[in-house]
This record gives C-alpha cells, structure tokens and sequence, in this order.
C-alpha cells in the first residue's frame, strides 16, 4: 500500500485508485491491416519490468480522471506523476 | 535408493539422537557444461529436474536457484490442490497432476503429507450457482469427481458456515470435490529436491541467473552469480520473475506480475476440516496441521516485485471471512506475507517451446501453480526433453495468444484478478 499524488485532487491511498497497467501502449491506426502476431503484441504482451515502469492509473474513488505515473516496482516507489498527454518527466529505457 | 527413509532408519538415527541424518540433497559448485539447466528452485522447478532424470534419462541436469530452495511462491502458497476446472484442456491438466499427488509420497520416499479433505467452492448469486453447476457437470463429463450441493448440504458438510439467508452474501449453494485438499508445501519441494539430487541432479542455490547467451536463435549458455554456465537446453520455471528472464532472452510475455497475499491465524484446535473457497466474496480458508486457519487474500491490482500487497486486500478477505464464520470474530492474525505472481490474460499457465531453439518457459501459473506442480514438472520434463510439448500440454502454448485460442479460467481460478 502506498500514497499516489493524484494531480487532480493531491495526495490519496493508493486504495482510492485502479491501476490501468502499462502506459504509452499505441492504439493501432489501421486496426483492419494488422497481422495476428501484432495483435498479439498489442493486446497481450507487456514489458513486465522489475524496476522502473510507465503505468496509468484511474482515481475512480475520487476525481475518475486517468493519469500516469513512473513507479519503482520493486519496492513500489512511485518516481514521478503526469497528465495524459503529457510528455514522461523520467526518460524511458528502451 | 542409497538412504530410504524408513521405521527401521528412524530407530537407527533415534540411537544417535537424530543427529546422524544424512543430508537430503548435496550443495554442490556448478559444472562448466550441462545438458540441461532450470532456471528456479521451486516446486515445479526441481519436479522438471526429477522427471528429466527419472523419465527421460538425463543424467547432467542443473537447477539454479537464486535464493534457497522452495523460499519463493512454494513456500507462500495456501498448498490448496484441486482439479475442478471449467475446459477439457485444463481438466486434463489438473487432474493429471492430481493423480500424481496421490501416490506422490510413496513414490518420493518423502511425506508431502497430502490430505484428501476435499475443496468446496461456494456460490452466492444465480449467476454462481448457473456457473458451478455448469463447472460439475464439465468436471464429471472429464471424469473428475465433482458434486453440487445446495445450501442444507453445504451447513451438513461444514457445520460452522453462516449459512442464514439474512447475510449481505447469502450461500445458495456450493460444489465439492472430494479427491482434492491439501499438502506440505515445503516437503513437496525438499522431496523433489532429495529425489533429483539421488539421481545425480546438481541443486545449486544461491546463484542468481544475469544474463542468457544466445548464438541467433539458439540458447548457448546462461550467466550466473557463480560464472558462466555452457548448455544447449534452458528451461525457465521463475513464477513472478519469468518476465525479467524472457527479457534476458529478448523475449516478451504475455504476463503481469502482483502481488498475492496470503496470512495465518493463532493455532486453534481443530474446527475446520475441509477447505472452503468462495469466489464472490473473495474468502478462502482452511486449517493446518498445527491448527492455524490459512487465509488466501487476493492479488493486487497493480505490477509490483515487492513480496508486499495492501492492507485493504487482507482487509476486505477477513470482512467476508467474518461474516460467512462468525465464530472466527475472536481469532488473531499471527503472520502475513506476499509472494509474486504470474499472470496470463486468461488465468492459465503457459508450458512451451519457444521462437528461441533450446529455451522452455514454464509460467503464468498466476494464482493457483501449487496444486499443479507434479503435473506441470512431469509435462514440461517431456516438452524439454521431447522438444515437442505433451498432448496434455500442448493447448498450453504460448502461440495461443497469436492464434486466439485462449484457455479462459477466470472463473475456476478462484482468486480475483
């Protein structure tokens, strides 16, 4: 359990929120032109990472409003807190 | 077998106090070379590594094990083992692994202590008792043991259930299976330990895997905490870190790792003596031989490699634990813990080859891998060794999320998520 600064209403348990999973994954353009392994890539596979990962998050006790945060998921540390739309304050590996 | 444990070698060592055992497996320094490597030191980890051996002939196996043996999901798990799964493919699954645990002692020379007590599942709404209805019917067309019973029956079989209509979550009903129950999670690992290390299987902990070498697509070794190790063949069983190896390999899978937690009461005498799971109020509990209710809380809803889950989930589980056993209102909670989790789109396990020749991934067992671990070591032994999966695995594959043809048992799986 932690604290997420929610950049609409400030500061909540982590409790009020629901995670989305991993963030900044593009929604195909041309949906009918896509082969079944990029489908798979883009409904299924997911970077998993130990360490330092891009996530949104819905607070859907509190304002319902989506955002993103940078979270250590190793020891749940969250590292930086961003509007939709917005450019990641962290620079992303890979 | 050189050391059987038997009465006539308890007597023996009794004569010495116990104090001239000898140890079940060796702690030995990794070879140059094997034929074989497995990643992870769990149950289904040196289950694969007994199978190979046992089964198939191989005699230079490694398993490495970053931590100890049996320390990670194997030893954090509720030890619940069931086969009632909704399709053809995961009934097959299951229950072979079921049919294994049922002589499994016998055939280890080691008690794993499986307790037949049977598993009842409760429904709560329609739509619960629709869907396990639906479940005994396919349970029984699979040939695995299933009954429905209504709510008189269910008070009958576990007298101490809230079985009064006035409650927020009334029971209407439940199913049993009766072959199913329980087992000492930390035998099962040290009885597949002893058995693959009689065999000439090198068990070596604490050695942390860095990095897998590959020439193109095919797998020449894996980098270690204790140097490089040269091998042609890698099977990885590592539950929540399956991810961070696939990303060794430049793989990617279908997976997100959180946290499930699960928690122990005070030992009490005995009041419960079956297990008893419901899905729509997320409680499941039984009792252990030293007389401490086992809780399964649920998993959090977020990726997190921390071995820690929230209060509000542990919170949530005991309010419904109250209000379908009242009685327990008094008990206190001696020990809590987390463990991480797998989990695939479609709540079922993933034991497959690979795009990369010489590498096998045995994962996604999410919320529920204990009860399959003889069957799933048995299974991907064959599919490493074979370099073709089983026909009872072969639905398993990790093509499937390609194809589309998902094996969906959220609703056997029991655990939300």
């Amino acid at each position: 359990m932690f604290l997420i600064n929610c950049p609409f209403c400030g500061e909540r348990e982590q409790s009020e929120f629901k995670a989305g999973g991993e963030a900044h994954i593009v929604r195909p353009k041309q949906p009918t032109e896509l082969s079944d392994d990029e489908w798979a890539e883009y409904l299924f596979m997911r970077k998993n990472i130990k360490g330092i990962q891009f996530e949104r998050w819905n607070h859907v006790h509190g304002c319902r409003k989506w955002f993103n945060i940078v979270r250590d998921t190793s020891n749940d540390q969250i590292k930086a807190v961003y509007k939709m739309g917005e450019k990641p304050p962290v620079k992303q590996n890979d | 077998m050189k050391n059987n444990y038997s009465l006539f070698s308890l007597i023996k060592n009794a004569f010495s106090y116990h104090e001239n055992w000898e140890k079940a497996w060796k702690d030995p320094e990794p070879k140059k070379e094997y034929d074989t490597v497995i990643i992870g030191g769990g149950g289904h980890g040196l289950a694969t590594a007994y199978y190979l051996a046992k089964k198939h002939n191989m005699k230079n196996i490694a398993v490495v094990e970053k931590g100890w043996i049996g320390g990670g999901n194997t030893g954090r798990n509720t030890t619940i083992i069931r086969s009632n799964y909704l399709w053809d493919a995961s009934a097959g699954l299951y229950d072979h692994a079921l049919k294994i645990w049922e002589n499994l002692s016998q055939e280890l020379n080691y008690n794993v202590m499986f307790s037949q007590r049977g598993v009842m599942n409760l429904a709560h709404n329609l739509q619960d008792v629709r869907d396990l209805k639906r479940r005994t019917h396919a349970n029984r067309l699979n040939g695995i043991d299933a009954v429905y019973l209504d709510t008189e029956q269910v008070k009958k079989f576990c007298p101490i259930i809230n079985t009064s209509p006035n409650i927020r979550y009334p029971v209407l009903g439940g199913t049993l299976q009766k072959r199913a129950g329980t087992a000492r999670h930390d035998a099962v690992a040290w009885g597949y330990a002893r058995g693959a290390d009689q065999m000439g299987v090198d068990i070596i902990q604490n050695c942390e895997v860095k990095g897998i070498k590959r020439n193109g697509d095919i797998v020449e070794g894996i980098e270690t905490t204790k140097g490089f190790i040269k091998t042609k063949k890698i099977g990885v069983v590592a539950a929540g870190h399956s991810s961070v190896i696939a990303n060794m390999a430049g793989l990617k899978l279908p997976l997100e790792s959180k946290p499930l937690q699960a928690l122990v009461s005070e030992p009490v005498k005995p009041i419960i003596d079956t297990v008893v799971m419901s899905n729509a109020v997320h409680a499941y509990v039984s009792q252990s031989d030293k007389g401490e209710l086992v809780i399964g809380a649920g998993t959090d809803d977020y990726v997190s490699y921390s071995q820690k889950g929230s209060h509000d989930i542990v919170e949530g589980t005991l309010n419904a634990i109250l209000e379908l056993y009242p009685i327990f209102s008094r008990m206190r909670m001696l020990r809590q813990w987390g463990g991480i989790v797998d989990i695939c789109p479609d709540a079922s396990p993933i034991i497959s080859k690979t795009t990369i020749k010489g590498l096998y991934f045995n994962c996604g067992w999410g919320t529920g891998g204990f009860k399959a671990t003889p069957g799933s070591g048995d299974l991907f032994a064959h599919t490493i060794a074979n370099d073709e999966p089983h026909k009872l695995n072969a639905a398993f594959n990790i093509n499937r999320f390609v194809s589309g043809d998902l094996v969906d048992e959220h609703g056997a799986a029991a655990v939300a998520h």
